[in-house]
């Protein structure tokens, strides 16, 4: 089973590399953008099948290390 | 003063660290590797260095704030132990919970290394008695993820209770802007907890010790640790 767990900096959480992104799209020419910030993808693959057990175990993981909660929100998606 | 500073994959400032307690305090501290579960008995204080440890992955301190040894100086620390966390010391205490907010990547993008000027807030820490209130002092500073942020009432409340140590500053002492470095949130460059027994700052006291590295304005931070432990003893 694969699952991804997406983290994000929350909203008013300044993000300086998002801003330079954004900077660097604007000077290669890459227009209607109007804003960049920057995450994390974790790609987890599971031993098994038990979809509910595997949402638990992720909720743990981006609690206690994939995500800094004080600055960072998590998305969990089990994908099959 | 018996001092522990503990050692994760990528630290490097230890002996830098070691020999600045050696020097003022007369002994020399005891290594304590990650895996380990216990300090040393006796420990007085504990040291968190700099470096990079486990190569900043993830979040700078994140997976060093989860080693082994990490549960043994959090309980240290609940105990009223003092614990001193330089640079990535700083960031692995923050991310361990022993201190308040985050070190998020500087403003500006840069890695700085340069000396800095800090304005000391309080003397009257165990950590900062070697000072004087609003004295400023020159150290330097080697980080690219220094930016302290915390949320808007983590924030006040560390100003409210004098949780802000050490704030980057002009030479006499303004706190302004151009001087804050890395974009710290109210120029924060070093807190304390509520309780006064965890200090975390992003500059290098211990690489300002001795006549020939040109200067010796972190010299008060450890004297005055000694001085705290002897009068305490």
């Amino acid at each position: 089973m694969k699952a991804r767990v997406t983290v994000t900096l929350k909203s008013g959480i300044l993000d300086p590399q998002g801003k330079a992104i954004e900077g660097a799209l604007k000077s290669l020419g890459v227009g209607g953008v109007s804003s960049v910030r920057q995450g994390k993808v974790f790609d987890i693959e599971f031993d098994g099948a038990d979809r509910a057990g595997a949402e638990a175990v992720l909720k743990t993981a981006a609690e206690k290390l994939l995500a800094n909660t004080v600055i960072e929100n998590y998305r969990i998606e089990v994908t099959g | 003063m018996k001092s522990a500073i503990i050692i994760f994959p990528g630290i490097n400032r230890e002996r830098d660290m070691a020999r600045a307690l050696t020097l003022i305090s007369g002994r020399a501290p005891a290594v304590v590797w990650h895996a380990a579960s216990e300090l040393p008995a006796g420990t007085d204080l504990v040291v968190i260095p700099g470096g990079f440890s486990y190569g900043d992955y993830l979040r700078c301190g994140a997976i060093a704030a989860r080693a082994p040894i990490m549960d043994a100086v959090r309980a240290f620390a609940a105990k009223g132990g003092l614990v001193l966390a330089v640079c990535n010391g700083f960031q692995i205490a923050c991310e361990a919970g022993l201190l308040p907010g985050v070190l998020m990547r500087n403003a500006q993008l840069r890695f700085i290394c340069r000396d800095v000027y800090l304005r000391v807030e309080r003397s009257d820490t165990a950590f900062t008695r070697g000072y004087n209130a609003g004295q400023v002092i020159r150290v330097p500073v080697a980080h690219g993820e220094g930016n302290y942020i915390a949320d808007g009432e983590t924030i006040a409340r560390l100003e409210g209770e004098g949780g802000v140590v050490f704030r980057y500053s002009s030479p006499d002492g303004m706190v302004d802007p151009n001087w804050n470095h890395n974009g710290a949130m109210n120029a924060i460059a070093g807190i304390i907890n509520e309780r006064g027994n965890v200090l975390g700052m992003m500059p290098h006291p211990e690489d300002h010790v001795e006549a020939s590295m040109g200067r010796t304005d972190g010299r008060g931070l450890f004297a005055g640790l000694v001085d705290h432990f002897k009068l305490a003893a």
